[in-house]
């Protein structure tokens, strides 16, 4: 680890279908508010970081070029990072970087997509190789159903279990987002409702799905000096973790899934976390996906490989449960996609700094922001705390 | 507000590219065009690769030694679509599916024909994970992935 550095600032926008606003317009709405959050102006920003989905999302090329009035970055640095679903889990990890550097004292984070503009599904079809495999790539939702039926059949958790504790996520999501004011999908939805769904996928279902989203996030990062004078509650970064794995879908092992298993290692390594379901007081997964969901709680060692139905079924990541996770409602009620691994990461400070809200988990100290991008190929993870 | 203040302008960007396919991979489908399936094999950790790559990702080695694969194999996953979007391909309904094809280290994704795919309830009898299938050719060859035409489950 470098020099501390704490988040002294997040802004969110209302996440949803935002045809009120332009591109622009949505972006310095989450930067503006977390100005405001922290604090301080745009005269303390140091440099500015911003990632989104790939152009073909919204059709406008390097969108920092766009966007840089609206990020307040005039005559400062700028970064753009991409690594599709987990870019906002990136550009947090630079923001870090950059700050714990002693290269710079506050860093501006962004993240945004314009989901509504744009084709979601053809674009991240452009992400797979166009030779051998985009031929026959399904999007998100065909990567990931490939993933969910290959876990259940390697660790053989019946049809009907699966079905079962995926719809629980699914319910226990759509009603956390009804606490959360920035979601989405703010619906409550019923077991029934979610197991009679249309099929997208099969088995993955409309309600197994997440919403494509307009939305924006900012979280500005700060050294330990200037977060210890400008902000009284800081949420500082206890931990980080960041591994890819091999391009091609089919040559890694997407049932134990190491890029997400070895990002988990390395961020409760550095975070001095030896038994995280014990030892988290909230988690902010990347759950575009119910049944992905469960493989993130095996992955990020929050159970045993090929329990984590059993888990779901008994509670555990409830409200209320050992270990609440998403009580924002998570990915699954809102993904403005460049801007969801940071929204994570917002939302883990909020939860440690006691200022979530409705959604607040009691008490919360130490909190587990994710996300995953790709075709299943990169996994990012960032802890925050309420101490030092 | 009114539909108005929410005004929507159309928009598109089109594009050409004409993409290098390298030695490698043009070797594959050349060979695609005489109706075999060629992998790569890392003389440092062994392994197979199909897609054949000019390096071994893991040892990042050369990867210089060619070896024929199975034209047959065990489905390792699946997934039924019928969802379409802007510029698919393949017609939907299809099965997309990855395939550990015999004597190879690596899942294979290509598609799952030769069925009845109109109704998902017997699809989903009619394939499994863990089943069989083999490669069924193209008549006319392109030099390219739909040169295999699709994998049917062997009987």
């Amino acid at each position: 680890m470098g020099k501390a550095v704490a988040i002294i600032g997040t802004g969110q926008t209302k996440h949803g279908r935002r045809s009120d606003v332009c591109y622009p317009d949505l972006v310095r709405e989450s930067v503006t508010t977390a100005l405001q959050d922290a604090g301080i102006t745009l005269k303390d920003i140091d440099g500015v970081v911003l990632g989104t989905m790939p152009s073909m999302m919204e059709g406008v090329s390097s969108t920092h070029f766009y966007f840089a009035e609206a990020m307040g970055a005039l005559n400062k640095p700028v970064m753009k990072v991409e690594t599709c679903g987990s870019t906002g889990q990136s550009i947090g990890h630079c923001g870090y970087y950059w700050v714990a550097s002693g290269m710079a004292d506050i860093v501006l984070v962004v993240g945004s997509e314009k989901m509504s503009e744009g084709d979601g599904q053809a674009t991240m079809t452009t992400v797979f190789d166009p030779f051998f495999q985009r031929t026959f790539a399904a999007g998100a939702p065909g990567v990931f159903t490939m993933q969910s039926m290959e876990w259940m059949y390697r660790f053989n958790i019946p049809e009907d279990k699966g079905r079962e504790a995926a719809a629980m996520i699914s319910v226990s999501n759509h009603d956390n987002a009804m606490d959360n004011p920035h979601a989405h999908i703010r619906v409550r939805v019923t077991m029934d409702e979610v197991k009679n769904a249309r099929i997208i996928t099969y088995p993955v279902r409309l309600l197994d799905v997440c919403p494509a989203s307009d939305g924006a996030c900012a979280v500005i990062f700060a050294s330990e000096e200037k977060a210890k004078k400008i902000c009284k509650k800081p949420a500082w970064i206890k931990g980080l973790g960041f591994r890819g794995e091999e391009f091609f879908y089919g040559e890694s092992d997407k049932a134990i899934w190491m890029s997400a298993t070895e990002a988990a290692k390395e961020a409760y390594k550095q975070a001095g976390i030896r038994n995280p379901l014990k030892e988290l007081d909230v988690a902010e997964i990347y759950n575009p996906f119910t049944y992905q969901e469960m493989i993130f709680y095996e992955c990020l060692g929050l159970c045993p490989r090929g329990e984590a139905p059993d888990y779901v079924l008994k509670g555990t990541f409830k409200k209320g449960g050992q270990l609440p996770c998403c009580p924002s409602g998570g990915t699954l009620c809102s993904n403005p996609i460049g801007a969801t691994g940071l929204i994570r990461l917002a939302e883990a400070a909020l939860q440690v700094t006691g200022k979530a809200g409705a959604r607040q988990v009691g008490g919360a100290k130490l909190a587990l922001s994710h996300a995953m991008g790709g075709v299943d190929q990169f996994n990012g993870v960032t802890i925050v705390g309420s101490k030092l | 507000m009114s539909k108005e203040e929410h005004r929507i302008v159309k928009g598109q960007v089109m594009v050409p590219y004409e993409l290098a396919l390298g030695r490698t991979w043009c070797h594959f489908f050349d060979c695609l065009k005489e109706e075999k399936i060629m992998g790569k094999k890392c003389r440092k950790c062994s392994r197979v690769l199909v897609p054949p790559r000019s390096f071994c990702p893991r040892c990042f080695e050369d990867m210089e030694e060619w070896v024929e694969v199975s034209q047959e194999g065990v489905v390792e996953t699946w997934v039924y679509v019928n969802m379409p979007f802007f510029a698919q391909e393949l017609k939907i309904p299809f099965i997309s599916a990855q395939i550990r094809l015999d004597g190879s280290d690596s899942g294979f994704i290509h598609q799952i024909a030769g069925i009845d795919l109109s109704d998902f309830d017997k699809v989903r009898e009619r394939v499994k994970l863990g089943d069989r299938v083999r490669a069924v050719w193209s008549t006319e060859k392109k030099g390219n992935i739909l040169d295999i035409a699709y994998f049917e489950p062997v009987k």
